[in-house]
């Protein structure tokens, strides 16, 4: 035997290396530790200057915790004005930035966790582990995930076209990031309150799409091309029923602003049941298009047959590498929040609280439960439903979901005349489900479901 | 401070807006004169944006970014040539019609901003328009041209659908 060759005894032996994944609750506690001292640490310093004012801003935001970001901010200011004597243009600045920071840190830090949370559960759908070694289980994964993209070689190719290979990344994830300042996160907590908000998100949406179109030709790839060629069809498809569900919602909300559309849902019925717009007939069937058309619109199973690996790669981002293809990954990611967070505005209630006994807990909070509840059902979908074929997928789009977009504008339309209660509810139900079983039988007759044939492994 | 930052902007967004164009004109490659007409297109947006009409700001945005130019590179997809330079027929000959329809252009457009009410000084500032006000006058006055425009926009796609369904067949 060789020396080198290590004994299957000695190797089952051995220490383990990673202590954070032996112990995940000590880890994760001496971690919380050192955040808390540091946090402390600073807390004190930045107090040496003006005593008891940064102090004062913490306590009273921990009193109120609805409003707590809003006091926090405030403290911060007064802060800044006192001690530091800042001027008001400077102040302002500061206040900009300080939302744009929270903004991006809190996006960045669920960017982050959802990486891994995607590929632990599609792990475990699949009876995988997943991701377990880098930390208490494997919660440094995007850390490390980060260092390797950050230390790859960034490749171009040569046929490339060098500024369009170089601008598409940026292209996607500058809309993506927009789209978030308009979004409701709490009472009070709307970066910017734009009077067309919906039309902003639209407006935005849609420059992606040369955002793919760049990278796909850029990279000079067939496989690019291709890739960029079936997601632009695909948005541009799937982009249709999005803003017809949306509009459904523009038009019973009178209002453009999405501030407007969550104050729309606030309320109980019987006291129990939220005047959420998804427990209305018009309003669960504009859900389930909105959520399938955002699926879409993200490139995400089943609808990802642009990136689809075993036909195009990586679809346009094929020739892409390093920090590149983790910028596009980015955008994706962030792309998935915006939207799923519009679909918490339009239809869940934005920050509302499920049930009456529950509002004690802030309303930002519970517009983030929500839009990760939307990202899990995402990545559940992912891990349980197969590619779609090409021209069922433009079929899908043009032959069910438009007609049925234009159903859910005809069935709220009827909920407004009718006043709601019993009466709406029957009139729009039916107005929904009847289009819903007749496209069901056209589409039946044209797609028949038949035995599936393997013609090269079954003789 | 602020009307300062607003020159600034202004200044920025035109400068980008002009150069775009030049370069949607003057580029050899079809690809980057479709690219550099969207960035036109976002500049115009962003001078909209300026001047505080959101709406117009925002559907400039949607249109023409998300209609016009990505319809300008789904044909540049389509009928991709071989080398992927179209081949542009002689510059030399081009140049007195061109010059010609330029100058025609801008006088036309000289004349019509010259004979615009809204230079006049002495006109009172009109009041910010809401979408709400828009949205009401589609849907009373301008009920019919919108109805118009509805079967016109129906028509195209029923006969987009058509010859898309001929194509299907092979005939």
């Amino acid at each position: 035997m060789l020396p080198t060759e290590t004994h299957p005894q000695t190797q089952r032996n051995r220490p383990a290396l990673n202590f954070a994944a032996r112990r995940p609750w000590s880890t994760l506690a001496l971690l919380i530790a050192a955040v808390l001292v540091v946090g402390a640490g600073v807390l004190f310093l930045l107090n040496l200057k003006a005593p008891g004012l940064l102090t004062g801003a913490v306590v009273a935001a921990m009193g109120d915790p609805g409003q707590a970001p809003l006091i926090l901010k405030a403290g911060l200011l007064h802060y800044l004005e006192t001690a530091w004597s800042c001027a008001p243009w400077m102040l302002e600045l500061t206040s900009i930035f300080i939302v744009i920071g929270t903004l991006l840190s809190v996006f960045g830090v669920i960017f982050a966790l959802t990486s891994l949370v995607e590929r632990k559960m599609l792990a475990r759908i699949q009876n995988r582990f997943g991701p377990n070694r880098a930390g208490p289980w494997g919660l440094f994964q995007p850390l490390a995930d980060a260092i390797k993209m950050l230390t790859k070689e960034d490749i171009v190719p040569t046929g490339a076209d060098k500024v369009l290979h170089l601008l598409a990344p940026i292209t996607m994830l500058v809309p993506a990031l927009l789209v978030l300042a308009i979004l409701p996160y709490g009472p009070g907590m709307v970066p910017v309150e734009l009077g067309v908000g919906i039309l902003f998100f639209f407006a935005l949406g849609a420059t992606t799409e040369v955002g793919v179109f760049m990278a796909g030709w850029g990279s000079n790839n067939k496989y690019s091309l291709l890739g960029a060629m079936r997601s632009i069809a695909q948005m541009i498809s799937y982009e249709i029923p999005l803003f017809l569900a949306a509009l459904a919602v523009v038009m019973l909300s009178g209002s453009l602003s999405p501030d407007a559309i969550v104050s729309a849902q606030d309320g109980y019925v019987f006291s129990f049941v939220p005047h959420w717009f998804v427990f209305t007939p018009w309003g669960f069937a504009g859900f389930l298009l909105f959520f399938t058309a955002a699926l879409a619109e993200s490139n995400r199973s089943p609808f990802d047959l642009p990136e689809g690996e075993s036909e195009l790669v990586a679809g346009h981002m094929t020739e892409y590498s390093g920090f590149k293809y983790a910028v596009f990954f980015m955008a994706e990611y962030i792309g998935l929040f915006a939207i799923c967070g519009f679909a918490v505005t339009l239809f869940l209630g934005g920050w509302h609280a499920p049930l009456p006994w529950l509002e004690w807990i802030p309303g930002y909070l519970w517009f983030f439960i929500k839009l990760y509840a939307l990202v899990l059902l995402a990545i559940w979908v992912r891990g349980t439903v197969p590619r779609m074929r090409g021209d069922h997928l433009m079929g899908f789009a043009w032959k069910f979901m438009i007609p049925m977009g234009f159903a859910v504008i005809l069935a709220a339309a009827v909920w407004h005349y009718a006043g709601g209660g019993v009466p709406g509810w029957l009139a729009s139900a039916v107005i929904v489900l009847m289009p819903y079983l007749a496209l069901g039988r056209v589409v039946a007759i044209q797609y028949p479901a038949s035995r599936r044939v393997y013609r090269f492994s079954e003789s | 401070m602020n009307s300062l930052f607003e020159i600034i902007a202004f200044l920025l967004i035109g400068s980008l807006t002009l150069g775009a164009a030049v370069a949607a004109v003057g580029l050899r490659d079809t690809v980057h004169c479709g690219l550099s007409l969207a960035v036109v297109f976002v500049g115009v947006a962003g001078l909209y944006l300026l001047l505080d009409a959101e709406f117009i700001g925002f559907i400039q945005l949607l249109v023409y970014v998300g209609a016009v130019a990505v319809l300008v590179m789904f044909v540049i997809l389509i009928t991709r040539p071989e080398d992927g330079v179209i081949q542009q027929p002689d510059r030399r000959r081009q140049k007195l019609p061109g010059a010609l329809i330029a100058a025609g252009i801008f006088l036309v457009t000289y004349g019509a901003i010259m004979q615009s009410p809204s230079l006049r000084r002495d006109v009172p500032e009109p009041a910010a328009l809401s979408i709400r006000a828009v949205g009401e006058a589609l849907v009373s006055g301008h009920l019919l041209p919108l109805m118009a425009i509805g079967v016109l926009l129906t028509t195209a796609l029923i006969g987009a659908a058509l010859f898309a369904m001929e194509g299907e067949d092979g005939k």
